[in-house]
């Protein structure tokens, strides 16, 4: 038998769908353009070209679907659909008001803010479900970070211990949750979310006894992780300006958690110690036959991972909001776990899902400001607004499946023989 | 293939336990769990400065539960804590069904919260709405759609679920904070349903004819209401639900081993999506007794520190997903809610804001601790064989 050449039919068909695939990509193309004509710089104060490159983008991707291109068609109807709401919104709030929100240097350089602790908590859970523990207390670890950071900080008198001490809180944090998850074989879910739990009435007790009704207290220079300044990027030509307003003062962890993205993708799938992590999740019994400590790799792994998020905490509270209140996390341990479904459990991937849920966070915080003179009230409450992270992450969960695939023995736990 | 699940299936405690007449080791389980959650935050208590004993004693004064022994304090202070603590344990033990429900059929529901708000919500703005409705009526549509709205809130997971298998606990986590803004938008400044504006904003008042009765207690001073019953005969729809239904069947059948079910011609995904709409309805529900109760309208401050439905969680575990062991654990949570709010506990022995924290530490404590059951028993009979 011989492999079967391609028949004109079926030649032809694929060449179809090649097309339908970019039809499809064009409108999502030509949707997000109508959107983005209506901001800064460009500004357009008509809703009718929006309007008309939203149709057509939903147009093309109905055209789309109808020859089995599922998922880029639908993106295009939803860029589309993007566009002309956009379009509508864009002219409720007057040009200054949208040129004083759509600076977009500004607003990447707090969607890198926003970023910055959902990659430390995506790293971190990295290295968990590599090993194969499922860590949905990411949220709890990191909440500790952020208050042991801040107490640790203003305790000491310094940041970097103040940061150690998160880390060592975060990491033995995570392995008490190990004891359980690993030795214990308990379900990993129901277990993270004990220490979730565990996790907010911790903090909540301490800082009350601690803090009292007043809160933490100011920090001084010495107590808050300093920022990074490059302002010398603006000496470029060109793009400097622009440059500097992304990256020119960027807080020290930023910087940190880009270093650890690359060194961990380069420990995990490029060294030897890597691939044993990497097989313990796989095939934890096959790692067993050839000799590798499962248990002892995955108290490691997960002890790491808390570790991580303890330091996404701390910049949160001693980096980024300089105090701390009860249950300040607000779910980012969550997001930062969906970000690693969908950056397929990579360090590269997950950073680019963190700074698409950044950027939806940095824009729920700008939006509402555009709209303070509008007529419409449902604008002019920010509170929608800061539905988007979590929109945007049911919808990045949901579209996911299918091309995400977590490592096999995730949340499995292994029994010794 | 389009059931990798991005997560692996959350695993349910036993789903089972509760068919059983009498589960001893679950309830062993269940009392050594409590037992050391309790002397663990006890030892917090300790460490922190505080003296513990006098501590559980003062959140205990404050929980009515004294009325249940016979001529035992003051008859008539006590009979009015415990009308509050039984007024907490109305929404707890709707929210630990909602939890168990989903448990039953292999899920992890993590969204009671959110089932509970979209339910408040429905309550709260249809009780304010169409004063010429009758009360009885009125009652009744109100207490529907709070149920319709949990359902619908809850069936948006199981609905992703089903279709893309986006894992349940990401996504009612996700949905339980967009219920949360949802509910500052719609009831805080420039919001539709906002009666007066100011530092903490709040909604409608909901019309006098839709208060639930008063049945025991004063109807000004907050007494036990009807939505009491409503939970109660909630306990006995869950149980018929799960064992004398078709459905209960097939959802006890995916929560086994949703392979074998499919295999046996159950249609899974249908099951899923059923099941999270069901205990949605649940958790709906509890925001109807709450609203309708006692609350008469939703003040914002109140939706950024309601964790009812995050309470039901560790009711469900406690009481083992069985209708009995619910109410029991929802009636330790009430009381453990009602003892240590500023209203009942004597901040000059402990301060209730600690407390409230404390409530959190020793449910966090019980959810670990009976998620490790096989640590619990273990211990349990090394203990017993030492003897």
């Amino acid at each position: 038998m011989t492999a079967a050449p391609l028949t004109p039919s079926r030649a032809a068909r694929v060449s179809e769908l090649l097309s339908a695939r970019h039809v499809a990509i064009f409108g999502i193309v030509i949707g997000l353009l109508g959107a983005w004509l209506t901001l800064p710089p460009i500004l357009t104060r008509t809703p009718t070209l929006p309007i008309l490159l939203g149709i057509l983008a939903v147009a093309a991707g109905i055209w789309a679907v109808a020859r089995e291109v599922r998922r880029l068609g639908w993106g295009a109807v939803a860029a589309g659909i993007f566009s002309i709401v956009f379009g509508l919104l864009a002219l409720q709030s007057s040009t200054s008001h949208l040129q004083s929100v759509f600076t977009w240097g500004t607003l990447l350089a707090a969607t890198l803010r926003y970023a910055t602790p959902l990659t430390f908590g995506a790293l971190g859970g990295m290295i968990s479900e590599r090993s194969g523990v499922v860590n949905i207390a990411l949220e709890g670890m990191m909440l500790m970070g952020c208050f042991f950071g801040i107490w640790g900080s203003v305790t000491t008198g310094s940041w970097e211990l103040g940061l150690l001490i998160a880390m060592a809180v975060g990491g033995l944090t995570a392995f008490v949750y190990g004891i359980f998850a690993i030795q214990f074989r308990a379900d990993q879910i129901v277990e993270g979310t004990a220490v979730n739990f565990l996790a907010v009435g911790i903090t909540g007790y301490l800082f009350i006894q601690i803090y009292g009704p007043n809160g933490t207290p100011d920090l001084s220079s010495a107590e808050s992780i300093p920022d990074v300044h490059l302002h010398f990027l603006g000496d470029i030509p060109w793009i400097g300006n622009f440059l500097d307003e992304v990256l020119g003062q960027l807080n020290l962890m930023i910087w940190l958690v880009m270093i650890l993205m690359v060194v961990l993708y380069y420990f995990v799938f490029r060294t030897s110690i890597g691939l044993r992590l990497r097989s313990v999740g796989e095939h934890p019994r096959a790692a067993d036959t050839v000799g590798i400590d499962v248990y002892r790799t995955r108290y490691l792994a997960v002890t790491a991972s808390g570790m991580l998020a303890a330091m996404g905490g701390a910049y949160l509270s001693i980096g980024f909001v300089h105090s701390f209140n009860q249950d300040m996390t607000e779910g980012r341990g969550f997001i930062a776990l969906a970000a690693l479904i969908f950056g397929k459990w990579r360090p590269f991937g997950a950073f680019a899902a963190a700074c698409l849920f950044g950027f939806s966070s940095a824009l729920a915080d700008a939006v509402p400001a555009a709209y303070t003179n509008s007529t419409v009230t449902f604008l002019q409450s920010g509170a929608l607004f800061q539905t988007l992270p979590y929109v945007l992450t049911l919808v990045a969960v949901a579209g996911v499946i299918g091309r995400s695939v977590a490592p096999a023995a995730d949340g499995k736990p292994y029994v010794k023989q | 293939m389009s059931e990798q699940a991005t997560l692996p299936p959350a695993a349910p405690l036993e789903p089972d336990a509760g068919k059983r007449r009498f589960d001893p080791q679950g309830l062993i389980v269940s009392l050594i769990t409590t037992i050391v959650a309790f002397l663990i935050a006890g030892l917090v208590v300790l460490a922190t400065g505080h003296n513990p004993i006098n501590t559980y004693r003062a959140i205990f004064n404050g929980t009515g539960l004294a009325w249940l022994i016979p001529g035992v304090g003051n008859r008539s202070n006590e009979a009015a804590n415990l009308q509050q603590t039984l007024l907490d344990t109305t929404p707890l033990i709707l929210c630990g069904l909602a939890v168990a429900f989903a448990f039953r059929c292999g899920m992890f529901n993590i969204g009671g919260q959110g089932q509970y708000f979209a339910g408040s919500y429905a309550a709260v703005i249809i009780g304010s709405s169409w004063a010429s409705i009758p009360g009885p009526a009125h009652i009744f549509l109100c207490v529907a759609c709070a149920a319709l709205a949990g359902a619908v809130w809850g069936g948006i997971a199981g609905f992703l679920k089903a279709t893309t298998g986006a894992h349940e606990v990401i996504s009612t986590i996700m949905l339980n904070w967009i219920a949360l803004w949802v509910g500052e938008y719609f009831f805080g400044l420039q919001g539709p349903f906002v009666s007066s504006g100011g530092f903490n904003p709040i909604s409608n008042d909901i019309f006098g004819n839709v208060h639930l009765p008063v049945f025991w207690g004063s109807a000004v001073l907050q007494g036990l209401d009807i939505g009491f019953f409503i939970a109660i005969g909630a306990l006995f729809v869950f149980w018929a639900l799960l064992n004398r239904t078709t459905l209960g069947f097939e959802v006890r059948a995916v929560g086994y081993n949703p392979e074998a079910a499919r295999y046996g011609g159950i249609n899974v995904k249908r099951n899923y999506l059923l099941a999270l709409a069901i205990s949605g309805s649940f958790a709906g529900l509890a925001g109807a007794t709450d609203v309708l109760g006692w609350e008469f309208h939703i003040a914002t401050s109140d939706i950024l520190v309601s964790n009812v439905g995050f309470l039901g969680i560790a009711v469900a575990l406690l009481g083992r997903n069985s209708p009995i062991g619910v109410f029991f654990a929802a009636l330790l949570f009430g009381a453990l809610t009602v003892g240590t709010s500023s209203r009942q506990l004597d901040p000059s022995v402990f301060d209730p804001q600690l407390a409230g924290n404390l409530t959190l530490i020793i449910q966090g404590l019980v959810v670990l601790f009976v998620g490790a059951d096989l640590l619990v028993l273990s211990v349990w009979k090394r203990i017993r064989r030492a003897r």
